[in-house]
């Protein structure tokens, strides 16, 4: 019997038996092991077999190079050198937020499903994986069991479930830890994965800076140079300190056609605009955050994470191209300003996305309006 | 006429559930974010908003006749006030912790949508009883919200009931801690989404 049929055995048996609440998560399942065998009958046919699951999965395998500079950092800011031993030491501490991510968010999804009388979508697939690694290593667990179920009912199932969510729901459930628990969140304790030590991030020690923020920077005991922050050998959120592991995963993205280019180079031109701006009218004399130079803001903190893999959320950002545009650089000239204007924020990526996920209808509507107008013209 | 009769009981009701101030006519809001960090503080404003409102009501039902439609709203907003003022006075008089943490909401009652909107809606055609009885109903309509909204920011927020806490100390050192989105005003629009969210899904209500 080959895997297909066991599996719509069991979903048949499933259907008639008292355990029918966990057929959903036996479709959910099969699916994702062998994608669904549906075929057109007549035309247009479709080019390609992507579906929403590999659409998703796709995003998972660009999120791989993350995932494992991720453990591999974790295990080198605990002091350990040997490669495989630090990854090991990494999966330690970061598979069990993964887990509970994944376990709380699919009994989320599950019920849903079960009440609106739908599958389990795919969603939750790259949500759950995404929120964990926007946390630091240090998370308490019921906490991110908390967030999770946050960025799910209320950031996703209350508007409709996959595919209808106004905001991001990975960004809405680390939103919602940074405000309900921001001792675990940021500030000074809670990067660092080593018991006991504790350090600023780089975008704390830039916005205290009282000189140069990059002589600050470099006089930190955990030298915050320029490499070592594309690199991303400095503590941090589980997945974000690396800039290059980011760029390998935004190829991915944008080879396969998952990720939209425009965004991402329209976000990083915003950014990189804004600090040259905001660096240029600070000018030499500058102290903190304004005496940055702007690649440095490029590759602190959550910003290229968010620009590769948060933006491009086809559900949440603008969907025209032009929109795309006005889209990405309206968040990283947010993310900036934010960061070097809001005293209380240190980083500003994720309220910046955040910002730039409810304005994107608004972008998309002017657009297309602007579009009918002009084909008007010409009839 | 019967004080009490299945007419005059429904207008007591009606608002509790059916029409809601708040959770059907999304009005009063604005003070229902600001006042119910604590059910202390949600408790009082729930009374001075429902004394407030019956007895305007009760007021304009019995001059409506009196009242030239040109200056309508002024002499609403007149007996508003003046019943809003009282209620301050009291309030300072006797509540002089509470009324410093309710600091500008008394006051700003006089602009609560939920008091003018029956004014102008109920008041103005009825007769004083059912006039003060919808004023009654609608105060209890909002001071359920109010309730449920401030019992669920307090608890989460501080892990404290009406001052006293709930949460016992070992929670605390076992790890746990209060949620600081709860005692701000997001808190409290996320709570009452939850709450329309439960309430129209019982009721069945849809809205346009």
């Amino acid at each position: 019997m080959s895997l297909d049929q066991i599996f719509t055995k069991l979903e048949e048996s499933l259907s008639k038996s008292p355990f029918k609440l966990i057929e959903p998560l036996v479709e959910a399942t099969h699916t994702f092991l062998l994608t669904p065998g549906k075929a057109t009958r007549r035309g247009p046919h479709v080019r390609d077999n992507i579906d929403l699951k590999r659409y998703m999965f796709m995003v998972i395998v660009a999120l791989l190079p993350v995932i494992i500079m991720g453990m591999y950092n974790i295990g080198r800011q605990t002091g350990i050198s040997d490669f495989w031993l630090a990854i090991w030491k990494g999966a330690l501490v970061m598979m069990p937020v993964v887990i509970v991510s994944y376990a709380v968010g699919a009994f989320w999804e599950s019920i849903f499903a079960k009440i609106r009388g739908h599958v389990i979508n795919e969603g939750l697939l790259v949500t759950g994986i995404l929120f964990p690694l926007t946390l630091p290593p240090t998370i308490p667990l019921w906490q991110v069991a908390i967030g999770i179920s946050f960025g799910i009912v209320i950031g996703k199932e209350v508007f409709g479930g996959t595919g209808m969510n106004l905001l991001n729901p990975a960004l809405t459930a680390r939103a919602f830890l940074f405000f309900t628990y921001p001792g675990n969140m940021s500030g000074d304790s809670v990067w660092a994965a080593v018991d006991g030590f504790s350090t600023a991030t780089p975008l704390a020690t830039a916005a205290a800076a009282t000189g140069n923020a990059v002589d600050a920077l470099h006089a930190s005991p955990l030298h915050y140079t320029l490499n070592n922050m594309f690199t991303g050998f400095i503590p941090g959120s589980m997945g974000e300190t690396s800039t290059l592991a980011i760029l390998i995963g935004a190829a991915i993205l944008i080879i396969l056609g998952i990720g939209s280019w425009r965004i991402m180079l329209a976000t990083a031109l915003g950014g990189f605009g804004m600090a040259s701006l905001v660096h240029w009218l600070a000018g030499p004399t500058a102290t903190g955050m304004l005496s940055l130079p702007p690649v440095y803001q490029l590759v602190m903190g959550g910003f290229m994470f968010g620009t590769v893999f948060m933006t491009t959320d086809p559900v949440s950002a603008a969907g025209t191209n032009t929109g795309k545009w006005i889209y990405g650089i309206l968040i990283g000239v947010m993310a900036i300003l934010i960061r070097t204007f809001n005293p209380a924020y240190p980083e500003g990526m994720m309220l910046a996305i955040l910002f730039g996920n409810v304005f994107s209808p608004l972008i998309d509507h002017f657009v297309v309006q602007a579009n009918i107008k002009r084909r008007l013209r010409r009839v | 006429m019967n004080i009490l009769s299945a007419k005059n009981i429904k207008f007591v009701k009606d608002p509790l559930m059916d029409n809601n101030p708040i959770s059907i006519q999304v009005l009063g809001i604005c003070s229902a974010l600001a006042v119910t960090v604590q059910m202390r503080t949600a408790l009082v404003m729930s009374l001075a908003v429902m004394l407030v409102t019956a007895f305007s009501s009760l007021a304009i039902s019995l001059i409506r006749n009196k009242i030239p439609s040109q200056i309508r709203i002024i002499v609403e907003l007149a007996i508003i006030a003046s019943l809003v003022i009282l209620v301050d006075q009291i309030l300072k008089a006797y509540l002089f912790d509470i009324s410093k943490q309710l600091s500008v909401f008394v006051g700003l009652i006089i602009t609560n949508c939920i008091v003018l909107g029956r004014a102008e809606a109920f008041a103005l055609q009825q007769k004083p009883w059912p006039s003060f009885l919808d004023g009654i109903g609608n105060g209890l309509g909002y001071s359920m919200f109010l309730m449920t909204v401030s019992f669920g920011r307090e608890l989460l927020g501080s892990g404290t009931l009406m001052g006293f806490r709930i949460i016992p100390d070992s929670f605390y050192a076992a790890g746990y801690q209060n949620m600081g989105l709860m005692v701000l005003a997001p808190g409290a629009f996320i709570l009452l989404g939850l709450l329309i969210w439960v309430q129209r899904s019982v009721t069945g209500t849809v809205s346009e």
